[in-house]
């Protein structure tokens, strides 16, 4: 869905666009919008912490945090998550210093950590289920499954909206229009940085100490 | 507290008093009396603001109708007025202040979790009330006996309910005595009654909760402790005891259910059906808190969810019929959306209604 | 636990067609029957027609892709209009019924299908009707309101808009496939869950809203982005109408409201659909959490369908009374109250559920407080009219008609507030005559006395005078007489969503409703009446630019509206622009420059589509053409993406051509 939001309006000039125009006294509503979108999405992840917060410990007799997490593993995918901020930061300085070469490994980079981050969490998940702690079994393992499920799916939209971006900036440069596109990309990829501190903290690192 | 009300109250009561039927404006029990009242009050105190906005919505249209005689008060520049805003805002918070003090009274007075104590209230008897698919249980734990569809009271005496409820959502309903409360499955609500007179009142569920619940209801029978004595006799005499076996039975969707007894009912049946653990080999609910409370059952306890479960083992069609499938489940560990192992309609039964007359 | 009978009911569900089959074709059901003929004829007399006038490819280029966010809005008013049918039409259904199965008789619905009719006359009226209708006003008004050319992000309104329509129609579908859920329009669980809703309907529940709210959402991000981002030159925040005000404060609370409902519902999916344990009874669900949380979206809710209103309301009451509106700023202030107070108030919903006497307190007095602005907001609707003169054109009488309806349903609010009169009259009839009486006596009034007053924006002409004032008394007294006997019944004792009961002492007033409910029946075909007349009588209708000495810039137009709104940027000094426009004798420029305008594109439609495709897939469990759509939905996305060419010049001379034509006009 998020892929939907680049305006159509406003001074984001495609590569065929003239330059300027005396039509235009608006500074783009992108960021603004994307920011908004970017809040109501806090709210979903604010419904799914709270339902973790409120079932988190009915285990109906099943396995608790305890059991089920390991807290190196949980660190390598945070380290991964954390990791991948970083170098799609380089990768914005890159491109803001119109080295697009430059820009384009280290976006090649932060998306191999992003999907380093999903492969852990599939293995994780695949295990869980694998050994009967599925997501039906307790409504524990059902807010846990949903919460950390949600910003996976969140974190695969970004690597699928990356390579996608990677796409056109092969065929189109460092335009204006893709400049706010891979802004607007980063505010979306630190955003589910920050959620994940939540996730990390709140559903691994309180539950198992 | 009522006195300034008195008159009014008076004239609003004889209005009510015309019609037998309004319920809840001429109740004949305690609660529903002071429920009433509150009513009454709280109209009369938003009268205040509400009959000047009634007026003034359709007096000043036609006061300053554009093609009145006299136009010389037309001032568009009266566009702000301290001394209005101050009214308009004063006036009701003031009316506010006075509701939310009635309303800290009353609801503190009137919370259905509080146990009635009126001086001329005698001995409270204990009821503990079931909703079923689509009917009501109601146990007697003092008297040991139970009936389905039929609540008796002694007058002048306090009932205490403890509710809950089998599968979904339900209300206990009786407006001539009370205002109502939610039976939930797996979770314990109360509420407190006294019918103040000798009498048959409408009672029956009013919260929605499938094919059934327009049927869902109930006389409510305050009589004398002679009569309430003779009723608990006879529900002695029908012979049929309420055990887990069959509350099971009775358990069962059927809609428009007769007014039945039981003799005699198993201890501890309310807490089992609340904790849900009536069936056979289910753990109950307070016990399983108990466990998670000390870290749940570990990888150990995996293998144990059938011991769990109770929603995934009924499953009812759209007439109220028992499906004989089980729920939703995930299948071989496959978390995407493709568990198509949910019960389909049972073709046999689709089409055939769910009337089951006792 | 019984394995064998897991085997058993798997087999029913086919690789093709999952499990949908012949059996849910509802032929035996007549009613459905004839509204599918009557409907299938119609469809095909409509089509026969379009391909006759050969208006196929004008429909497709003109609104299926537009991304002009006037038609948006007249698409949203079509919507609107043509879902209020569906849902009247169970709303007699049901007056029908309960008039009829009084002391043991059975009506002529049995509960099966009784359910799912006001089910879905609860959720078509909400999601489909109101919210369409007010999506539809702030779209076609609030960026006319503030001199902007479109919406921020006006490709984004187009997939907005259709999206809506996916969730309608598969609200729709469900008619004739299968059947709707019998759940209530809040589908409580556990009734809601998987063992105790067996079927098909309760699914098309889910998908449907889940859709219809992916654009309810969007747009409302749309909405708020285009208020802060795209006002003329120089018009600060207490510069702005109070209806684009109202806009801004809606939006927001859908924007925090709305992802509430679809977290909420997507745990109740799964719950279906994987059987997790959010709300079920046993492993650890919680069914009481869905009822918290489907209320914290559901108060906002009532105040994103009112507040749009309260700003029409605003924008009509100063035109029609020849004065600015009475205290902008406490009004303004007042809506932002109530924004934020909406939040604090859901636990009112249910008292009932044993709640402490504390919490039902402070849930109860908070809901009091926020009667205080709604209150103060009536006040200065009156003193607009007070030294003012009052024209009673039809919008106006709308909203005399509403300060007074509105007043009483105000008033019977705010007694259900206090908990322990509510504990009665909870879940009667008495709540139910409450919020019609504010929904129909707010946003139905306010709906009307909108279309009323920028009809003649959109198209250019009045609306046929008699024809929309015969809709008004229909619809006033209508009201009146279909839910004054339910307030009296909910006296009685008697409660919401019965098929049939006992009393019969109730018949009568049942009665009286059903009586009321056809009154509302020749309302609503005035309204239609009353456009065709209009249309047929275009000529002698056609108005100015400005036919009721407005106040605000949308009036500074010509009517229609051309697609590019304003032919040169307006600078704003200050409120109500238009009325200090017209006291200097404000004239547009002939000086033109270019427009600069998005283009139209036929993506967001598509990606409907497919989200429709989906949708019915899931319902039915045919999971290939499930990931098929979604896989086709994502692709259409990303190839949209890669259509950088998303903008046009409109140039000068044909800016001085239609210009000039307006002119004349």
């Amino acid at each position: 869905m998020t892929m939907l939001d680049t305006p159509v309006t406003g001074p984001v000039k495609g590569p065929e666009g003239p330059d300027s125009h005396p039509d235009h006294h608006h500074e783009s509503p992108t960021p603004i919008g994307f920011w908004i979108y970017l809040m109501s999405d806090c709210i979903i992840f604010g419904v799914l912490f709270a339902t973790y917060a409120v079932l988190g410990y009915n285990y109906a007799g099943g396995p608790a945090p305890k059991d089920l997490f390991e807290a190196d593993f949980v660190l390598i995918e945070t380290a991964l998550l954390l990791f991948s901020s970083i170098t799609f930061g380089v990768a914005m300085l890159q491109a803001e210093a119109h080295r697009l070469d430059n820009a384009l490994k280290w976006l090649v980079v932060t998306g191999l950590l992003g999907l380093g981050f999903i492969g852990m969490e599939i293995y994780e998940f695949h295990h869980l289920i694998h050994i009967g702690a599925g997501p039906d079994r307790s409504a524990f393992l059902s807010a846990f499954f949903v919460l950390v499920g949600t910003h996976g799916l969140h974190v695969t939209c970004g690597i699928i909206w990356l390579v996608t971006l990677m796409v056109q900036l092969r065929m189109h440069g460092l335009t204006s229009a893709n400049m706010q596109r891979l802004s607007t990309l980063s505010m979306f990829w630190h955003f589910l940085d920050l959620i994940w501190i939540g996730v990390f903290s709140f559903v691994y690192l309180v539950r198992l100490i | 507290m009522l006195k300034p009300f008195k008159i009014p109250l008076m004239l609003l009561l004889a209005v009510s008093l015309s019609g037998c039927q309004y319920d809840v404006l001429h109740p004949s029990g305690w609660v529903a009396g002071q429920e009433r009242n509150l009513l009454i009050i709280s109209v009369l105190l938003m009268l205040i603001v509400i009959l000047p906005v009634l007026f003034m919505a359709v007096y000043f249209p036609w006061k300053y109708r554009a093609d009145r005689p006299e136009t010389d008060d037309y001032d568009p520049t009266f566009t702000h007025s301290n001394k209005l805003e101050v009214l308009i805002w004063g006036v009701p918070v003031l009316i506010v202040i006075a509701l939310g003090a009635f309303t800290w009274v009353y609801t503190h007075k009137l919370d259905p979790y509080r146990p009635l104590d009126l001086a001329h209230a005698g001995e409270p008897i204990e009821v503990e009330a079931v909703s079923l698919d689509w009917k009501w249980l109601f146990i007697y734990p003092e008297y040991g006996v139970a009936s389905v569809n039929e609540l008796a009271m002694p007058v002048n005496r306090p009932v205490n309910f403890r509710l809950t409820s089998s599968t979904v959502m339900n209300t206990l309903s009786i407006p001539a005595l009370s205002g109502m409360v939610y039976s939930m499955p797996a979770m314990q609500t109360k509420i407190h009654m006294i019918a103040d007179e000798v009498g048959t009142f409408a009672g029956r569920s009013a919260h929605y909760s499938g094919p059934g619940f327009s049927q869902m209801t109930f006389d409510a029978k305050s009589m004398t402790d002679a009569d309430f004595d003779a009723w608990i006799a006879k529900a002695k005499t029908v012979d049929t005891p309420l055990t887990r076996a069959s509350y099971l039975e009775l358990e069962k969707p059927s809609i428009g259910n007769d007014v039945a007894f039981y003799s005699t009912v198993e201890d501890g049946l309310f807490d089992r059906i609340r904790n849900l653990c009536v069936g056979e080999g289910k753990v109950c609910m307070d016990q399983m808190m108990m466990v998670d409370m000390h870290g749940g059952g570990g990888l150990a306890g995996i293998k144990d969810k059938a011991a769990f479960e109770y929603d995934g083992q009924r499953a009812i069609d759209g007439f109220g019929n028992l499906m004989d499938a089980p729920g939703a489940g995930l299948i071989d560990g496959n978390d995407d959306t493709d568990a198509n192992d949910k019960p389909d309609v049972d073709k046999n039964t689709r089409s055939a209604p769910a009337m089951e007359h006792n | 636990m019984s394995t064998e009978v897991v085997e058993t009911t798997r087999e029913t569900v086919s690789p093709i067609f999952g499990r949908l089959s012949l059996d849910w074709i509802p032929y035996h059901e007549p009613i459905l029957i004839g509204t599918f003929l009557a409907i299938a004829l119609g469809g095909l007399a409509l089509l026969a027609v379009m391909t006759r006038y050969r208006l196929w490819v004008p429909f497709y280029k003109n609104w299926v892709i537009t991304v002009d966010h006037k038609k948006i809005g007249i698409m949203y008013m079509v919507l609107g209009f043509i879902m209020m049918v569906r849902g009247f039409a169970d709303a007699l259904m049901m007056r029908a019924q309960q008039a009829l199965a009084a002391g043991g008789a059975e009506g002529y619905l049995p509960p099966h299908h009784f359910d799912q009719v006001f089910t879905a006359h609860g959720v078509i009226m909400i999601f489909f009707v109101a919210m369409a209708f007010v999506t539809g006003i702030m779209n076609f008004v609030m960026p006319t309101q503030i001199g902007a050319r479109d919406v921020a992000f006006p490709f984004l309104n187009n997939f907005s808009f259709w999206m809506t329509v996916a969730g309608a129609l598969l609200v729709n579908v469900s008619l004739f496939i299968g059947e709707f859920a019998r759940v209530g329009w809040l589908a409580f669980p556990p009734l809601s869950g998987a063992s105790f809703s067996t079927g098909p309907g309760m699914d098309y529940y889910l998908w449907s809203l889940q859709i219809a709210g992916i654009g309810t959402t969007l747009s409302g991000i749309n909405l708020i982005a285009t208020i802060f981002k795209m006002r003329a030159p120089g018009m600060k925040m207490f510069d702005m109408p109070v209806f684009t005000w109202t806009a801004l404060c809606t939006n927001i609370l859908i924007v925090a409201a709305f992802p509430v409902l679809t977290a909420t519902l997507t745990l109740l999916t799964l719950d279906r659909y994987l059987g997790t344990h959010f709300f079920t009874n046993d492993l650890g669900g919680n069914a009481m959490m869905y009822v918290n949380l489907i209320w914290i979206w559901g108060h906002p809710e009532v105040y994103i369908l009112i507040l749009p209103l309260f700003g029409v309301y605003s924008e009509i009451v100063a035109t029609f009374s020849g004065k600015p509106l009475f205290g902008y700023k406490t009004m303004v202030w007042a809506t932002c109250c109530i924004m934020v107070l909406s939040f604090l108030v859901w636990l009112h919903h249910f008292f009932t559920m044993g709640s402490g006497a504390s919490v039902n307190t402070f849930f109860g007095i908070t809901t009091m407080i926020i009667s205080v602005p709604t209150g103060a907001k009536i006040f200065n609707w009156l003193f607009t009219m007070y030294k003012g003169r009052v024209r009673f054109e039809v919008p106006m009488l709308w909203t005399i008609g509403f300060i007074v309806t509105f007043t009483i349903g105000g008033m019977t609010g705010v007694m259900l507030a206090i908990p322990p009169v509510d504990f009665q009259l909870h879940n009667t009839l008495f709540l139910i005559a409450h919020f019609h009486n504010v929904i129909i006596g707010g946003v139905v009034f306010g709906v009307y006395a909108a279309v009323t007053y920028w009809w003649p924006k959109a198209f250019g002409f009045k609306l046929d005078d008699k024809w929309s004032k015969r809709t008004f008394w229909f619809w006033l007294t209508g009201f009146y007489l279909a839910f004054m006997p339910l307030y009296a019944l909910g006296l009685m004792g008697a409660t919401r969503r019965m098929a049939q009961y006992m009393d019969t002492g109730w018949q009568i007033y049942f009665i009286a409703a059903a009586c009321g409910a056809v009154l509302i029946l020749f309302g609503i075909l005035s309204t239609f009446i009353g456009f065709a007349v209009s249309i047929k009588n275009r000529k002698a209708l056609a108005c100015g630019s400005d036919p009721w000495n407005a106040r605000t810039l949308e009036w500074a137009t010509q009517s229609p509206i051309q697609p590019y709104n304003f032919p040169q940027v307006i600078h704003v000094h200050g409120r109500d622009e238009f009325w200090h426009m017209k006291q200097t004798g404000f004239k547009w420029s002939t000086d033109y420059t270019p427009i600069h305008m998005p283009k139209s594109t036929a993506t967001g439609a598509l990606i409907a589509l497919f989200a429709l495709g989906f949708g019915f897939a899931m319902v039915w469990y045919i999971w290939w053409l499930a990931i098929l759509s979604l896989f086709a939905c994502i692709a259409i996305g990303i190839a949209h993406t890669f259509n950088y060419n998303r903008d046009y010049y409109i140039p000068v001379d044909e800016v001085a051509k239609t210009e000039s034509k307006g002119a004349t006009a």
